[in-house]
């Protein structure tokens, strides 16, 4: 009988790099997602596929509301649109009682055709177009106000309706965090934000009715988000006592951490990255020390990555193997950074479908773009990768399925693995038609 | 030739003594070295490679392919003229 074959393979070693190996391998190997087999997956949907777990988002979202209403008594948890704006994921979580956080007219629609009212509608963003502003303000939605020509398009959408409007301010000030989102809302330091406070009081068509920060995004420091939250309290008790306005919730904004990896950081996340529950306490402290008990305003989080970031994953497949002029192995994947937009800033975990003989050696991933850039992870280790092996790419649920690109090819399906097993498309692939349906062919060009 | 100045042990260890370098290599790539040492040529390495493995000849050539280009950036091999 003929012995089991492995690819051959020579490795030079370095100093430092055997460490770990095992451990390394253990963990690098993924059968299943939810008990649905990987191979079953593809067969059925194909690849590449994203795949999403119903049991994840929804214990994220209980774990999460729990933790911080176990901290603080009125807590409203709102999802943020654009991390992952497909219908079924916002489903879930609107099921759950989640509120929508939006920052544009499409978002806004989106929330609206899902059935959420416009007073369960947070409206952000720095550029919200006259009608669709108008709209919020009839159907009641909470709008936080980004600039002062914001609050001149909302005194006139006032003048018109007869009516006095409650809005929240932006603000954006000094955490102690790096790069500050100053671009954002009026400023708390220089004084920007008494100043239009003293224009809004003067206009007399507007009421503050709630702060708003958002500080960014994978933000490291709990402590950024107590200080955010003392300065906020500050200025409450400074724009109530100077104007008479009753500050009614204080919104923090998104911003928590996933499990992933940025690069740069090199620590693995479940070393580098602060648990949730510290994020949770350090705000609740500064709130309940900062507040009096029977005023706790409503604090609203618009949590985006940190929900949905670990529910996905993408299935892809080694489509050829190459060598690459430094000695170094090389993949060509079905998904590249044209389905995978994170990968410019993030490392993935990379599980593969199942075992393969042969000690990992570094090599590099590439999707299936002919483009440089298109590369999906730069130095990963695996062993020798056969063609049509299975890999499956994790964290992928934040931000991929909303900024990915028709680019150069199709998108493919993305599926929902619901809690009884079941697995159900909830996006087609893009076909042919999809792309071209909206081009015209000018006359003289037929 | 260089290959004959390499130290190989069973485990598939490779200490080169004039870099200094060493070398892990798996159980099929330590047999292609041994059977390179012995002066086989590319072709009847592969042809031996799928009659004691697993793996049919086209993938075993394409394979060794692979192999010796990564001894040669090594400079552990070089194609003969
Ligand atoms: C205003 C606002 N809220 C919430 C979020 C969600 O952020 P994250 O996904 O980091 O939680 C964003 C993201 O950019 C945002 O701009």
């Amino acid at each position: 009988m003929k012995k089991p074959y492995q690819k051959p393979s020579i490795i030079k070693l370095q100093v430092g790099l055997l460490r770990d190996k095992k451990s390394g391998l253990l963990r690098m190997v993924r059968r299943e997602i939810d008990g649905v087999p990987v191979k079953d997956l593809v067969r059925r949907f194909g690849s590449p596929l994203f795949v999403f777990s119903e049991k994840r988002l929804r214990d994220q979202f209980r774990y999460l509301r729990r933790l911080f209403e176990s901290h603080y008594p009125r807590v409203e948890l709102s999802w943020s649109y654009k991390t992952n704006y497909l219908d079924a994921i916002c489903r879930i979580f609107h099921q759950e009682g989640a509120s929508a956080e939006v920052v544009s007219d499409f978002e806004y629609h989106k929330a609206r055709r899902l059935g959420v009212p416009g007073e369960n509608i947070i409206f952000n963003g720095p550029y919200k177009p006259r009608e669709i502003l108008k709209q919020a303000v009839l159907e009641g939605a909470r709008i936080n106000v980004d600039s002062l020509d914001e609050i001149l398009d909302l005194e006139e959408i006032a003048r018109e309706t007869g009516q006095k409007i409650r809005i929240g301010l932006r603000i954006n000030m000094d955490t102690g965090i790096y790069p500050r989102w100053d671009r954002f809302g009026f400023n708390l330091e220089s004084g920007e934000v008494l100043s239009v406070a003293r224009r809004i009081a003067a206009g007399d068509r507007l009421e503050v009715a709630g702060l708003h920060c958002h500080q960014g995004t994978f933000i490291l420091d709990p402590e950024a988000y107590a200080r955010a939250a003392e300065k906020l309290l500050r200025l409450t008790r400074k724009l109530e006592e100077e104007f008479g306005w009753n500050i009614e919730y204080l919104d923090l904004g998104g911003g928590f951490p996933s499990r992933s990896r940025p690069k740069g950081l090199y620590l693995p996340p479940e070393v580098g990255i602060p648990p949730l529950s510290e994020y949770a306490e350090r705000i609740a402290r500064s709130l309940l020390l900062g507040t009096m008990a029977r005023d706790y305003p409503l604090l609203i989080l618009e949590i985006g990555r940190a929900l949905v970031d670990e529910a996905g994953f993408l299935i892809t497949t080694v489509r050829s193997a190459k060598r690459l002029a430094d000695g170094r192995r090389a993949y060509v994947l079905d998904a590249g950074v044209n389905l995978l937009f994170t990968a410019f800033w993030y490392h993935f975990r990379i599980e593969i479908e199942r075992e393969l003989p042969g000690p990992p050696e570094p090599c590099i991933l590439y999707g299936p773009l002919c483009m440089n850039i298109d590369v999906v992870e730069e130095n990963a280790w695996l062993p020798p990768l056969p063609r049509g092996t299975h890999l499956i790419l994790s964290p992928v649920g934040a931000y991929n399925l909303t900024q990915w690109m028709q680019f150069i090819t199709y998108r493919p399906r993305v599926v929902l693995i619901g809690e009884s097993g079941q697995v159900e498309v909830i996006r087609e692939a893009e076909t042919l038609e999809d792309v071209v349906h909206r081009e015209r062919i000018p006359e003289h060009l037929r | 030739m260089k290959l004959r100045r390499l130290a190989i042990s069973e485990e598939g260890f490779i200490f080169d003594p004039e870099t200094g370098n060493s070398y892990t290599v798996n159980e099929t790539g330590l047999f292609i070295l041994e059977k390179l040492r012995q002066d086989l040529s590319p072709e009847e390495i592969a042809r031996l490679l799928s009659q004691e493995y697993e793996v049919s000849p086209e993938e075993a050539r394409r394979d060794l392919e692979d192999f010796l280009e990564v001894l040669t950036r090594y400079g552990l091999w070089k194609e003969p003229r």
